[in-house]
């Protein structure tokens, strides 16, 4: 069974002086999960970078919810889009002569 | 080193307030934030300025020396060190980013007006390292077996496995081989681009190879044996009789690795490029001749 490495919510709210309502309301909207046991709120390991990098949009770069929501739709169409020009010029290669 | 204006890079006044220049700076930074612009150099390099430019207009402080001596900043340090004698200075916090990738790549002219550290916050927060990217380039070749390389980033050396098959443009994580985490938070993550070079005359998309192969008028016409190269060395194969130019036949599991899948292979696509013959003796024309009044 893997081990999953969960980090207590409280514990993240402290430590980048945000406020826990922040953790929910992204939970809410589908952005991040939330592990509930005995009460107390944890978010896996693997989801830290993203966790921080919303904390970034709110706090410092003054997006609202609706906007991180936008905006983390728009980036994975973006990283879609990387992937596929990628998978593109890797196919092009087949008809160019090196 | 030339002198920098952060008023014109932040696009605000000389006597701008400081909710002004939140304001422009958060404006920009939306515009530019490398967590906005993924794989974009050139957007990283404007959110460089753009933060060092908020790092030193935001604090009262900075924002005085930077005032007082502007284009004669070069002497900066030489007066500051006088006004030391006299009075210490204490730091004051700002609203900045903090975040992983951006915060710590600050230029010669700030480096030389403000020191080193001057661009560190005081929060205590555990903030994870900087991810660090860099390049690998192989051969198809090299890409075709899985092989151990040794890389140095950030002066630290990593041997890392290239399992076979990576592809070109393949972008792999190495977890925890970023920049150090500060006040014990984790380190970031090291992202290597695999960069493929193909010099050789198979031509490949995903684990399929494609390549053209020269075949002799009379062995398409009447069928025979021919020896074909693969990455895996030669391969016989069977040509049929009257086989037609731009016949693709499909070799299973003569193509390129499958990425993590031990022992599996794509296939290798030949196509069949019949080659009509030049130079004929007079001899090979009469029989070309009798051939064409044969035919039906």
């Amino acid at each position: 069974m893997k081990t999953k490495y969960l980090i207590a919510i409280d514990d993240f709210c402290a430590n980048h002086h945000i406020d826990v309502s922040f953790i929910s309301s992204l939970q809410k909207t589908g952005l991040i999960e939330i592990t509930t046991i005995e009460e107390s709120g944890f978010i896996e390991a693997d989801q830290l970078l993203l966790l921080e990098k919303y904390v970034r949009f709110y706090y410092e770069m003054d997006i609202n919810l609706e906007g991180i929501e936008t905006v983390t739709y728009l980036l994975q169409k973006i990283n879609s889009l990387q992937h596929e020009i990628g998978t593109l010029n890797n196919r092009l290669r087949l008809y160019e002569s090196e | 080193m030339a002198f920098i204006d952060y008023y014109q890079i932040l696009g605000i006044d000389k006597t701008a307030t400081p909710k002004v220049i939140k304001d422009a700076y958060r404006k920009l930074a939306r515009k530019y934030h490398p967590d906005l612009n993924p794989n974009n150099q050139d957007a990283k390099a404007n959110f460089q300025q753009i933060n060092e430019a908020n790092e030193v207009l935001s604090d009262p402080e900075k924002r005085k020396k930077y005032d007082q001596y502007g284009n004669d900043w070069q002497h900066a340090n030489e007066f500051e060190q006088q006004k030391q004698q006299q009075a210490q200075s204490s730091r004051s916090q700002s609203g900045g980013f903090s975040g992983g990738q951006n915060a710590g790549d600050f230029s010669d002219f700030f480096e030389s007006m403000f020191g080193g550290n001057a661009g560190g916050r005081s929060r205590q927060a555990k903030y994870r390292g900087e991810d660090y990217t860099t390049e690998i380039h192989l051969q198809l070749l090299e890409a075709y077996k899985t092989h151990k390389q040794t890389l140095t980033v950030n002066g630290r050396d990593i041997r890392i496995t290239i399992p076979a098959g990576v592809e070109n443009g393949q972008i792999i994580k190495i977890a925890g081989h970023g920049g150090p985490g500060t006040n014990g938070g984790p380190n970031g993550d090291l992202y290597i681009t695999f960069s493929v070079a193909n010099h050789s005359s198979f031509k490949r998309l995903g684990d399929n190879l494609f390549a053209t192969i020269d075949l002799d008028i009379y062995t398409a016409v009447l069928g025979g044996e021919i020896t074909v190269d693969t990455l895996n060395g030669k391969v016989k194969l069977k040509v049929k009789p009257e086989t037609q130019n731009g016949t693709k036949v499909n070799l299973k599991g003569k193509g390129f690795p499958v990425y993590k899948n031990e022992g599996r292979f794509g296939d290798l696509q030949i196509t069949y490029a019949i080659k009509v013959p030049t130079n004929l003796t007079d001899k090979q024309k009469a029989l070309f001749e009798e051939l064409r009044q044969t035919k039906v």
